[in-house]
């Protein structure tokens, strides 16, 4: 039947399921960073949408400030996985494929 | 109002400080201390390169007429950084692999190294770029005009400046002459150029955000105020079209790649792929930054400035008309340092492209490959004139133009000009089927649809294309009018001649790339491309050694200079486990010299001039397969195979080598005992007969009977420097010798050891080709022993050139606390059969006896120079004989008896 309980049973539950649950969570966060730049364009092609439906003196101002605000985001958003990115290990040193040769 | 002196003194002393900054980082780059050099920080600043004149001065009059339109030529190249894990790393990454010097060399490159590829991007870059560098130039010399204007009655007066032009960009060739071709770089990459970009990026944003501050909190009354004035001055031409909007965002993601300038501080001025990380978000932010108060600016200047005013020169009217003489100033040189970087770096890009695609292919075609001369000058000078003819061109364009409305659209056709690269560069790093027919095709529809339906009608009827084409189509035929093709009517010229350049180049480039076949070279570089990140080892492009290393030398040194060829050579002569300047031409040899002369010369030139020396480039079926085996265990598999069995032909090689030299010095050795036998039997005969004679003939004349004691002791002499050679020797080689530590300088030395070689053959007359100056280094050795080593070269040199005048060059070159003493000859040189003997024991070259030694003193130069921490060694290909000594300039050691006369001595008697 079951097996006997473990002295680690009990922090077992938090366990993960799967090994190698870093270069997973690694390879998800190469994903997002793929992805981001599509979140990007998504947010930045909706002004084209939007009607004017509050007659043309606001929009550029509120469009503006929405354009500006989205912008800020991605860039927060690049800076913060351009950190995870570069502190995990193995990439961003990965291939080393120069050849340095010679002096 | 500033008086134009100040000002003209304000900009003198800006541009003497950037030469003052670019003059210090290149004197510590050459020192090798420029590790915050190579910080993230300077690599996101040079990236603002984007940000030109155009950005500074023409943000504001773009946002003046169509509202917020003028973010998407920011948003574009924010999408592509923040989305830098697609393509950005694999750009930069190949750029390093490959050893990239610009744009068409990289997309020349991929597609076979093909040459003709090269020229086609280089032909469209300086159509696409002399007329951007113009639209520079004109905004300087307007930015002056402000300041030189007069009031009138109705409003500022603008004068004629184009002159200031033509100092312009006088000014900006020297700094780029200086700066951008100092040195043929083994990768292409400025210092001096960078920091100094860098520099001015800090400028033009500071200039820019002090005018925004100034305009929000000191004009307006802060954000609420200019959110209201916005409101307030909305136009109905503000309104977003939603065409535009996706256009040119797409357009400029397009041009932070593609234009040559960025494509150099991109990838070809980066130091470290890690930096591309911090500049992901860095760049954006410097973008948002300087675009967040180019609104501000704009409406507050439709507020404050009289109607009629140039929106395009708001940035420095608002302060001026406000009496904010400081900030207009700071604003000018903002301005200022965003064009001249610009056109710093846009004409270096342009200058690699042309030299190496252009330049350098067409004189090596006429010359052949076997002149002679250093080509580094060459492509140098080739760079300098290119330099100087792409700023004639701007200048010439400028003047023609008249510097109007239609300079101020350029840089948007500057954008598609250049994003006809895409299809090809897309190619190279994502499609491994994508061929050189097929992005030739690509590139030449779209630069020619590019020009007919962009650039030629950009001039405005009548000017280049005649109105009648203009209205009814090129021979009258309605559906080829260049701003409706087909009957397409996109109100938007620009849009409209995207749309139909790049959806016919990308339509050319699949069709070609589809229909035809690529070279074998192509499919190894494709591979390489494509899986950069796979692809540890990379295949090669070589695949059976072939061809002298001695002529690869020869040629290297011509591109690289001798220094650092030799050092290369001699790093991969001892990775393959030879001692010497002359490893084996292995495929993987070739494949590392190839990308090293590429960093100076370009792919293209760089693999035709090693295939001319190896006799072509081939690449075998292995290689083929390699490429084409997808499977990643099967070529890893292989690869250790590979390894496994370069490793044994290499011990079997070295094995051959030793067993070679062992049975030459077997046979040497048997003759030279004999040789010795016979050198010691002559004197011992001669001191026989003659000690006969004085003991038997009781009744000699005194004269004759001293005549004969003086044989007996010449004989004897000779007997005994000969033992005292073989001893000499002997304690060398047993280490056991000691060393007598004196305190000299290594001029001393060598005009020591250049009179003392004087009486060796006195009759010939040798010119003697020194360097005083780099000769003034402080030793701290064994002096006599050195003087020994030198007095023996130097008599060698005596004794066997052959030359008709004979000369000596004595070089000097001191790293890192070792010296490096060079004497080369203008003989014939020693033949390469014989390079490997010569400081082996016995060895003589030739049998002529006139040599007189007995074939021990090179032999016991190079004990010597063990003993003393150094070595000597033959350097071929320098035109002659060329011997190198390098030593410790100091020697830890302790004193011994033995004077240095006496080894000087020897060392005469000893040469040969």
């Amino acid at each position: 039947m079951s097996s006997p309980p473990r002295p680690g049973e009990a922090r077992g539950a938090r366990q993960p399921l799967f090994l190698a649950r870093e270069s997973f969570q690694r390879r998800r966060l190469m994903d997002a960073a793929r992805l981001l730049p599509l979140v990007g364009v998504f947010l930045l092609i909706l002004p084209i949408l939007w009607g004017g439906d509050e007659g043309p003196g606001a929009t550029t101002a509120r469009e503006g400030l929405y354009i500006f605000a989205v912008w800020l985001g991605l860039i927060v958003a690049a800076g913060v996985l351009s950190r995870l990115l570069s502190t995990a290990p193995g990439i961003g040193r990965d291939g080393g494929g120069e050849d340095g040769g010679g002096t | 109002m500033v008086p134009f002196n100040l000002l003209l003194l304000a900009c003198l002393g800006y541009v003497v400080f950037l030469f003052l900054i670019a003059f210090l980082v290149e004197r510590r780059a050459e020192r090798r201390r420029i590790a915050w050099l190579s910080s993230p920080l300077i690599y996101t600043l040079s990236l603002s390169i984007y940000c030109t004149a155009w950005t500074f001065y023409g943000a504001v009059g773009y946002a003046v007429r169509s509202g917020l339109e003028f973010v998407t030529i920011y948003l574009g190249p924010t999408l592509v950084f923040v989305g830098w894990w697609w393509m950005l790393r694999k750009l930069v990454r190949i750029g390093k692999t490959q050893r990239v010097t610009s744009i068409a060399d990289m997309i020349s490159a991929r597609y076979g190294k093909s040459n003709a590829i090269g020229v086609i991007v280089t032909l469209l870059a300086v159509c696409a770029i002399t007329p951007y560098i113009a639209l520079q130039l004109q905004s300087i010399s307007l930015s002056f005009a402000v300041f030189a204007a007069t009031p009138s009655a109705e409003g500022l007066v603008l004068p004629d400046l184009g002159d200031t032009a033509i100092w312009v960009a006088a000014g900006l060739a020297i700094f780029t002459i200086l700066f951008g071709t100092r040195r043929l770089d083994a990768k292409e990459q400025h210092h001096g150029v960078v920091i100094a970009i860098a520099v001015e990026a800090v400028v033009k944003l500071l200039a820019l955000i002090a005018v925004g501050v100034f305009v929000v909190w000191g004009v307006a009354g802060g954000p609420a105020d200019i959110y209201a004035r916005i409101i307030a001055n909305e136009s109905p031409d503000w309104e977003v079209l939603p065409g535009r909007w996706a256009g040119l965002t797409f357009l400029a993601a397009v041009a932070i790649v593609t234009l040559p300038r960025m494509f150099q501080v991109l990838v070809v001025e980066n130091a470290d792929e890690r930096h591309l990380a911090t500049a992901s978000w860095a760049f954006p932010l410097y973008l948002f930054l300087i675009s967040l108060f180019v609104m501000p600016i704009a409406v507050v200047g439709l507020d404050i400035l009289p109607e009629g005013m140039n929106p395009d020169l708001f940035v420095l009217l608002v302060p001026l008309a406000l009496g904010q003489d400081e900030l207009a100033m700071l604003a000018f040189l903002g301005g200022f340092s965003a064009a001249t970087s610009m056109v710093i770096v846009a004409a270096i890009a342009l200058a690699t492209m042309a030299s190496n695609h252009i330049v350098v292919p067409l004189w090596l075609q006429l010359r052949g490959p076997e002149a002679s001369g250093d080509m580094r000058s060459l492509v140098l000078n080739a760079r300098r004139l290119s330099i100087l003819a792409v700023l004639c061109f701007g200048y010439v364009y400028y003047r023609v133009t008249g510097g109007g409305e239609a300079l101020a659209a350029m840089g948007l056709i500057a954008f598609v000009g250049m994003a006809q690269t895409l299809p090809a560069l897309m190619g190279a790093l994502f499609w491994r089927g994508a061929n050189r027919i097929g992005a030739g095709a690509g590139l030449v529809v779209g630069l020619v649809v590019w020009l007919y339906t962009l650039f030629l009608p950009s001039f405005g009827p009548d000017v280049l294309l005649s109105a009648q084409l203009m209205q009814e189509g090129l021979f009258g035929i309605g559906w080829l009018r260049p701003q409706a093709l087909y009957g397409v009517e996109i109100a938007d010229p620009l849009l409209h001649s995207l749309f139909w350049s790049l959806a016919l180049n990308t339509f050319a480039f699949c069709i070609g790339s589809v229909l035809t076949f690529p070279t074998p070279l192509e499919r190894v570089q494709g591979a390489q491309f494509v899986n950069v990140f796979d692809i540890q080892t990379g295949t090669r492009g070589w695949s059976r050694g072939a061809g002298e290393a001695e002529d690869l030398l020869v040629m290297a040194q011509r591109i690289l200079g001798a220094t650092e060829a030799q050092g290369f050579f001699q790093a991969e002569a001892m990775a393959q486990g030879k001692a010497g300047y002359l490893p084996d031409t292995t495929p993987d040899f070739l494949d590392r010299l190839e990308r090293r002369l590429a960093g100076s010369v370009g792919s293209a030139t760089a693999h035709a001039m090693i295939a001319q020396i190896v006799g072509g480039s081939m690449v075998s079926v292995e290689d083929l397969m390699a490429v084409a085996n997808e499977t990643a265990q099967i070529m890893e598999y292989s690869s250790q195979l590979e390894a496994k069995s370069e490793e044994l032909a290499r011990t079997a090689r070295q094995l051959r080598e030793a067993n070679e030299m062992l049975q030459k010095l077997s046979v040497q050795k048997d003759a030279f005992l004999s040789q010795i036998s016979h050198e010691l039997r002559t004197p011992m005969t001669s001191i026989r007969a003659f000690s006969e004679i004085l003991k038997e003939a009781g009744d000699l004349p005194p004269e004759d009977a001293s005549r004969y004691a003086g044989i007996i002791q010449d004989e004897a002499i000779r007997l005994t420097r000969l033992l005292d050679d073989l001893l000499d020797l002997s304690v060398l080689e047993a280490g056991r010798v000691q060393l007598k530590i004196e305190d000299s300088t290594l001029r001393t030395l060598i005009d020591r050891a250049l009179v003392a070689s004087g009486s060796v053959a006195p009759h010939r007359s040798f010119t003697i080709d020194r360097d005083a100056a780099a000769e003034d280094i402080a030793l701290r050795t064994d002096i006599g022993r050195l003087a020994q080593v030198f007095i023996n070269v130097l008599s060698n040199a005596r004794k066997y050139c052959d030359a008709e005048r004979p000369r000596m060059d004595i070089h000097v070159r001191e790293a890192g606390g070792m010296v490096t003493v060079d004497f080369v000859d203008n003989g014939s040189g020693i033949p390469k059969k014989s390079q490997a003997l010569i400081f082996e024991k016995f060895a003589r070259l030739t049998d002529q006896m006139q040599a007189g030694g007995a074939g021990l003193g090179l032999a016991i130069c190079r004990e010597i120079m063990h003993n003393l921490g150094g070595e000597i060694s033959y350097v071929p290909g320098q035109g002659g004989a060329a011997f190198r000594v390098s030593f410790p300039a100091v020697l830890p050691g302790e004193i011994t008896e033995g004077t240095a006369s006496d080894d000087e001595a020897r060392a005469v008697a000893q040469a040969g």
